[in-house]
């Protein structure tokens, strides 16, 4: 994992500070009045590690294994949040205290850390976790000691739990307006899905296709490879003979490297070919490089290169603190939420009770989210808009597309499943 | 499928599916040789080939990096000092691990199994501190990137034809350097009996180490390689592994003919499936079928003859 690196001198600790700050002003709106005054039992009836001046969190990423690839930038996002909430006074004038802790990629680690986290350090609120499957992992360890997790990436839904908030997008959210701008803009009439194997991007394609066969388009190909699949020629063929409008893309990790790279390499053209992934974040282009993927439109709710005031300086921030070539995927940026979401919830709450946080959970805002306004949906996901980003060169993206409102979070689509 | 195509269509689509197998077979054979030379020669069952071939693509991504930083004027070409570099690399790599671990473990193959297992995972972790946990991008030359048109409707992908050609020309190497060379022949005697090929004056664990590096360093090359065609990151060794060991084991592990012959058959099997099947179906199938094939023959496609 990349380390904070230390700038020597006062001045630069002086300007970084500052720029934390400023990043958190917009947050501040949040902050209730008279919040310091609370007494420990007050807030905590729960035996929860709160003290007078201290709150502990716990985070629970994969540093090690193959997904510290992707957990690694929500590490980073996480601690950001928690930073700037402490530069501000903290949760109800108490200091947060992080307790990290390592999934290893593997999921009964998660399960196993989870319930460390829970039961012997008591933390009041774990932000974690990346892979639907080490959600699926803890989720049991969540509802039965009563914790409450901030899971930050976007997924196939299907779930809703009193002990999770859902920070990023379920899969209607990140596909249906996505698709809808690709046929209108595209005049897109067929299409190739093409996707790793396994849950997410089998549900993702699934409610796909309903969609582009409720509009009357077709679905000419649907395929799958096995994660770390690395030769892709034989379906670029495919492609080729099939000629669909757009590819619809949701292949990960390695294999999605070698797919953009071979996809290249056959002379398929993105400037002329039109291509939609939701796999393919500013991370991933890291990997894939800019020259591999410019011109293909990637269907996310968060771009760094986003023009708003909150953004500008959250990927200030972000860099301040972990490095200037670093770069801020989506999810990383709904990691950032979870830690705001809870301080949010737990001054409405006036308490760092599970119950009574999931509670009020409903409704809870935050205007200063990088990606604009976001607010906490009943079933525990968040309203949050969908926007199309082209891929450039320099592996950033430009927005192109970003729906009038926001979309409302549908874990459970009806016609869908 | 075919409905609504003309012939030519279709013929064009078709000699682009052989490219594809062509490809993948060059992939293939280009994974498996390092390995055919230490697991089938030297019969150490080498978990951490995956590692040994991402030291070379990392030395790959280092190289691009430096040269289009100080020497622009040669970016081009970077390309082939890359290569030759991430031999180097890997090679002393592998002499190095020969030295401190493999030549204690030569009378308990199995054991090599967990060794490498671990010294795999103490790499992946070694990259990730080094050059962190997300994936690196390899720039590559331009002209490395594209196609050719070979009429107007087939295609075929540059980086491609280079591994084919890389192969070959490493395939002629090792040929030439285990079957018609005095050290090849003295590699093939330890190999067949140790004892008696040291009665006789050859050094042994010179072989040894010198074999190892060199089966380290084609891997490093095929890492190099693959960087045109797939991920740089800590753990995209293990995308690799479970093909070669199978390429390996199929073709008759103590064969190099086999391992081209297996790696062929493989390939083509793959390539073919998964363009009239879907991807995960044809995976399936080519490893049931090795499966089968394996429990009929289980010493593999071809078997070195030798007196015991």
């Amino acid at each position: 994992m990349s380390s904070d690196k230390t700038r020597g001198g006062l001045k630069s600790q002086f300007r970084r500070n500052l720029l934390l700050g400023m990043a958190a002003l917009p947050a501040l709106s949040l902050l209730p009045r008279g919040a310091l005054a609370q007494a420990t039992s007050a807030v905590n009836t729960t035996n929860l590690a709160v003290t007078d001046s201290t709150v502990k969190v716990g985070i629970l990423h994969s540093t090690t294994g193959t997904m510290a690839i992707s957990e690694t930038g929500s590490v980073e996002a996480e601690k950001l949040a928690i930073k700037q909430i402490n530069d501000m006074g903290g949760v109800l004038g108490r200091k947060i205290e992080v307790i990290q802790e390592d999934g290893a990629s593997d999921w009964p680690t998660f399960a196993e850390k989870s319930r460390k986290l829970l039961v012997e350090d008591k933390v009041a609120a774990v932000f974690g976790c990346w892979t639907s499957a080490s959600r699926k992992a803890v989720l049991p360890v969540f509802e039965q000691y009563n914790g409450m997790l901030y899971y930050p990436t976007f997924y196939e839904g299907l779930e809703q739990s009193k002990n999770v908030i859902y920070t990023g997008q379920e899969a209607t959210q990140q596909i249906l307006a996505g698709l809808d701008w690709v046929s209108k803009e595209k005049g897109a009439k067929s299409f190739f899905l093409i996707g790793s194997d396994y849950i997410w991007p089998r549900t993702s394609n699934k409610i796909a296709r309903k969609h582009i066969e409720k509009n009357g388009q077709k679905v000419v190909g649907e395929e799958y490879f096995p994660l770390g699949h690395t030769q892709f020629n034989s379906v670029i063929n495919k492609i080729k003979l099939t000629k669909p409008d757009v590819i619809y893309a949701s292949v990960v990790g390695g294999s999605n490297v070698a797919f953009y790279k071979q996809l290249k390499a056959a002379g398929i053209n993105l400037s002329k070919q039109t291509l939609m992934t939701i796999s393919v974040t500013e991370d991933e282009m890291l990997g894939i490089g800019g020259e591999n993927i410019a011109g293909a439109y990637a269907c996310m709710k968060y771009f760094q290169s986003l023009d708003n005031p909150n953004n500008k300086a959250f990927v200030e921030a972000f860099k301040a603190m972990w490095g200037a070539d670093s770069v801020i995927g989506d999810v990383t940026q709904a990691a950032y939420l979870g830690p705001w979401l809870w301080k949010a919830t737990v001054e409405k709450a006036g308490s760092f009770d599970v119950d009574k946080i999931a509670a009020a959970s409903d409704g809870i805002e935050f205007k200063g989210a990088p990606e604009g306004y976001v607010r906490i949906h009943p079933n525990h996901h968040l309203w949050s808009k969908t926007r199309v980003g082209r891929a450039r060169m320099d592996g950033q993206f430009d927005v192109v597309f970003e729906t009038a409102d926001l979309i409302e979070p549908d874990p459970f689509p009806k016609g869908y499943q | 499928m075919f409905e609504g195509y003309t012939l030519a269509e279709l013929g064009s689509i078709f000699a682009m599916q052989g490219f594809a197998g062509l490809i993948l077979f060059s992939v293939f054979v280009l994974m498996a040789l390092g390995l055919a030379i230490i697991f089938g020669q030297m019969g150490v069952i080498n978990m951490a080939h995956g590692e040994f071939m991402i030291l070379g693509a990392y030395v790959t991504y280092l190289c691009s990096t430096l040269v289009s930083e100080y020497l622009p004027a040669l970016f081009p070409v970077y390309f082939f000092i890359a290569m030759a570099l991430a031999f180097v690399a890997s090679g002393l790599l592998g002499m190095l691990v020969e030295w401190g671990m493999i030549r204690f473990l030569y009378k308990r193959p199995l054991d090599t199994l967990l060794a490498t297992w671990g010294l795999s995972l103490i790499l992946q972790q070694i990259y990730r501190s080094v050059f962190g946990a997300r994936e690196v991008g390899v720039v590559l030359p331009d002209w490395l990137m594209g196609s050719v048109a070979v009429t107007d409707t087939i295609e075929v992908p540059i980086n491609g034809l280079f591994v084919m050609g890389l192969t070959m020309i490493i395939t002629l190497v090792i040929y030439t350097v285990m079957f018609r060379s005095r050290w090849g022949m003295g590699v093939r005697a330890v190999m067949q009996n140790r004892v008696m090929a040291g009665a006789v004056g050859i050094n042994t664990e010179r072989v040894d180490r010198l074999t190892f590096g060199l089966g380290c360093g084609i891997a490093g090359v095929a890492g190099s390689a693959f960087t045109m065609v797939g991920s740089t990151g800590p753990t995209s060794g293990q995308l690799y592994i479970v093909d070669t060991f199978l390429v390996v084991v199929f073709g008759g592990a103590q064969s190099l003919i086999g391992t081209i012959a297996s790696a062929f058959t493989i390939s083509q099997a793959q390539s073919t499936m998964e363009f009239f099947l879907s991807g995960s179906t044809a995976k399936v199938l080519t490893l049931l079928t090795v499966v089968a094939i394996l429990m009929l023959r289980p010493q593999g496609l071809f078997v070195l003859k030798v007196r015991r």
